[in-house]
């Protein structure tokens, strides 16, 4: 059968003005799949997530991203935004005197070109936020404002639900969370990948999230490129005997 | 300043950025000749027919304008020339109380505008200043029988001279600063309020600020006595057409806020980038009253005003919350005075300005507490936006403190619109635009909140006028 999305890195390379991070780095997701980039730290992980979604501190040298084939190597954030593509940031910023709930709704009616009304929205949100754990007086806090550690991941998944991407790069979205707020983020990570079919490029640094969320890929990167893939035991061995096996046979 | 869509349409596709740009026709009753001298002040008392103290007030304060020197801190005021304004513009022969008998051309300009509508739907009176004169008011009938008195200036003089007589120029005294001075000796318009003990406005009472013509000075004064116990919220708006040639804005504004009263005096300004604004505000607050100063600074050349607030009874409270905007070749130089005068008292102040396109903004501040001010509480935070290189901000607090019992906090803050706040909003789906003017609301939103809804509304999308355009 063939995949409904694709989303293809082709041999690319960036980095910022000094120094070269991404080395000929490809990769092919399909929509439904959901893949795990591991790596020490350092190895350029979080930039290949913020090069793909198109952050101004980076620049491509070369290479390709096509998105459903289209080339979106160049696009501004926005607009691989409205094309389907979602990141969810390590540290999530905060705005002061935004709320949460009308930014979304920005969001939302800017990508799809519609206009949803506030409380139609609200429902929306408030379902997402009821699996998510979140409190309604969250959701009308401004962005991100006075957030736990745990509460900003949780907000990023919850805009993950509202946007359904076709893609979406998640980097260390299980980091600083307790095991329970990792239990509630994981399973609604599983349920909105179940209904929506996107395809889910994780970044993690444990094993720990893989037991809620079954990769079907697992990849090592090793100074700005994939050096291994594998399937769903990679990630375990990994965890248990480290990156150096890998990275010496280089 | 709420204004009505279809003239909304005419105004941005007409003037672009400033929507208040447009300049009315009309052929004035009167106007002074430009220099600025005893013979000037005299015809301007005569043309109101005033009382022959407040003819030798103005004289004297003439007398004390000429003697003070420029302030050589604040903006550049050397660009004033003082011997080519207009001081004095009276565009029709009196007051109105019914639109149908103003001039046509100046109905479109305050129809334009949006404040006829506003009028009609969330105002319990309005009164309509053109260049010199108040040329309509109008005040809910219900208020007229408990006593409201809502007037201009002028007609206030001479129909209640007593209030005058006991309070006129007494919180701000001509010899307070050279533009105060000014004010006192060429005065014209402005608004006289007096809400009587016990009595509450709760609807807003508005006043309107129109500047026409080029080159003139626009020198309102306006009076606000709350009488015990009683509340009054009054919106003043201020606009000025677009022209090559310098304008004075000058006006001076005293209030007395009785014992257990409360006045909250709300600004909105959006002047044309040709105007110099120097506006003295002052407020007298006694036992357990309350004074709160919402302003909102967009526009002018220089703007320099530091609404003030003495709590001189027992328990009095003062607040300032104000938002400041300086924008290409031009100076906020904006703040705030408080005056501890009394055991118990608090006051609040919150400052925010947005610098952007090599925009100046300043914070100046004052707290004094006096000897004997026990147990006083103050709090001041300012916080500046800087949205680029060129823009620079400013903070210059002062504090005086003569007694030992007291608790004040003070906060500053400067932040930019950072690329990681950009990408973070761009990356949901959100235009740059968006996301910028997003970012500038959101740091204005808690002085927005200060703001009766409709003016809120109507603030936010002069914010994000004002953003076209300033980020790339």
């Amino acid at each position: 059968m063939t995949p409904k999305h694709t989303l293809e890195i082709k041999s690319l390379y960036a980095g910022t003005k000094d120094k070269k991070i991404i080395k000929n780095l490809s990769l092919k997701i399909n929509s439904g799949e959901i893949h795990v980039i591991m790596g020490r730290n350092g190895s350029g992980k979080s930039t290949l997530l913020n090069v793909l979604m198109g952050h101004p501190k980076y620049e491509i040298e070369k290479g390709q991203i096509l998105l459903n084939r289209k080339n979106i190597t160049k696009l501004s954030p926005d607009k691989k935004a409205e094309d389907g593509l979602f990141m969810s940031f390590q540290h999530p910023i905060e705005i002061p005197g935004v709320s949460l709930t009308n930014f979304l709704r920005t969001a939302k009616n800017s990508i799809t070109k519609k206009h949803i009304s506030p409380i139609e929205f609200l429902e929306q949100i408030k379902k997402y936020a009821k699996l998510l754990k979140m409190t309604d007086s969250q959701i009308e806090r401004s962005i991100n404002q006075g957030f736990s550690g745990g509460e900003k991941k949780k907000s990023e998944i919850l805009q993950m639900a509202i946007l359904e991407p076709k893609f979406a790069l998640l980097d260390e979205i299980d980091s600083g969370l307790d095991i329970d707020a990792l239990k509630s983020v994981a399973n609604a990570i599983k349920e909105i990948f179940k209904k929506t079919k996107m395809g889910l490029l994780l970044i993690t640094h444990y094993q720990r999230i893989l037991n809620y969320i079954t990769p079907d890929f697992v990849h090592i990167i090793h100074d700005g490129k994939i050096i291994k893939s594998g399937g769903k035991t990679l990630a375990r061995e990994l965890e248990k005997n480290g990156y150096e096996k890998y990275i010496s046979k280089k | 300043m709420a204004i009505p869509k279809r003239t909304k349409r005419l105004i941005d596709t007409t003037f672009g950025d400033y929507k208040f740009g447009f300049k009315s026709k009309v052929d004035n009753y009167f106007v002074s000749h430009k220099h600025l001298d005893n013979t000037l002040v005299k015809e301007i008392s005569e043309q109101k027919k005033e009382p022959l103290w407040m003819t030798e007030f103005r004289i004297k304060s003439l007398e004390i304008f000429n003697k003070k020197p420029l302030p050589t801190w604040g903006g550049d005021l050397s660009r004033i020339n003082f011997n080519t304004l207009h001081y004095y513009i009276k565009p029709q022969d009196s007051t109105k109380t019914a639109w149908n008998k103003v001039d046509p051309n100046i109905q479109e300009a305050f129809d334009t505008l949006g404040i006829r509508e506003a009028e009609k739907e969330f105002l319990a009176g309005l009164g309509a200043q053109f260049d010199s004169e108040v040329v309509y008011k109008s005040v809910q009938d219900a208020l007229k029988d408990k006593g409201v008195i809502f007037d201009s200036t002028d007609n206030a003089l001479r129909e209640h001279p007593e209030f005058f007589k006991e309070y006129f120029g007494k919180i701000v005294p001509a010899n307070d600063n050279k533009f105060a001075a000014l004010n006192s000796a060429v005065w014209s318009g402005g608004t006289f309020i007096y809400v009587p003990k016990g009595v509450h406005i709760d609807l807003p009472l508005q006043a309107y600020f129109r500047m026409n013509t080029e080159n003139m000075g626009q020198f309102e004064r306006t009076l606000i006595i709350a009488d015990e116990g009683s509340s009054v919220h009054y919106i003043e708006g201020c606009t000025a057409p677009i022209s090559s040639s310098n304008s004075l804005h000058a006006a001076v504004v005293e209030i007395i806020v009785k014992k257990n009263a409360k006045v909250k005096y709300t600004t909105l300004q959006d002047w044309a980038h040709n105007i110099y604004n120097l506006v003295t505000k002052r407020a007298f607050v006694y036992e357990n009253g309350e004074m709160i100063w919402v302003d909102c600074n967009m526009g002018s050349r220089l703007t320099m005003k530091y609404p003030a607030i003495y709590l001189l009874g027992q328990g009095a409270k003062g607040e300032v919350h104000s938002l400041a905007i300086a924008s290409k070749n031009q100076h906020q130089d904006a703040g705030s005075k408080i005056v501890h005068g009394a055991p118990n008292t608090s006051s609040l102040v919150s400052a925010k300005s947005i610098s952007k396109d090599g925009g100046r903004s300043s914070y100046r501040g004052l707290v004094k507490v006096n000897k004997g001010a026990k147990n006083i509480k103050s709090k001041i935070s300012c916080d500046a936006l800087i949205l680029d290189k060129n823009s620079r901000s400013d903070t210059y607090p002062l504090m005086k403190i003569d007694e030992e019992e007291v608790s004040i906090a003070h906060e500053a803050t400067v932040s930019k619109i950072g690329e990681e706040e950009l990408f973070y909003l761009m990356s949901r789906g959100i235009s740059e635009q968006e996301s910028s003017s997003m970012i500038v609301n959101g740091f204005a939103e808690p002085i927005i909140k200060h703001l009766p809804m409709e003016y809120a509304i109507e603030l936010n999308r002069l914010l994000e006028l004002e953003m076209t355009g300033s980020v790339g």
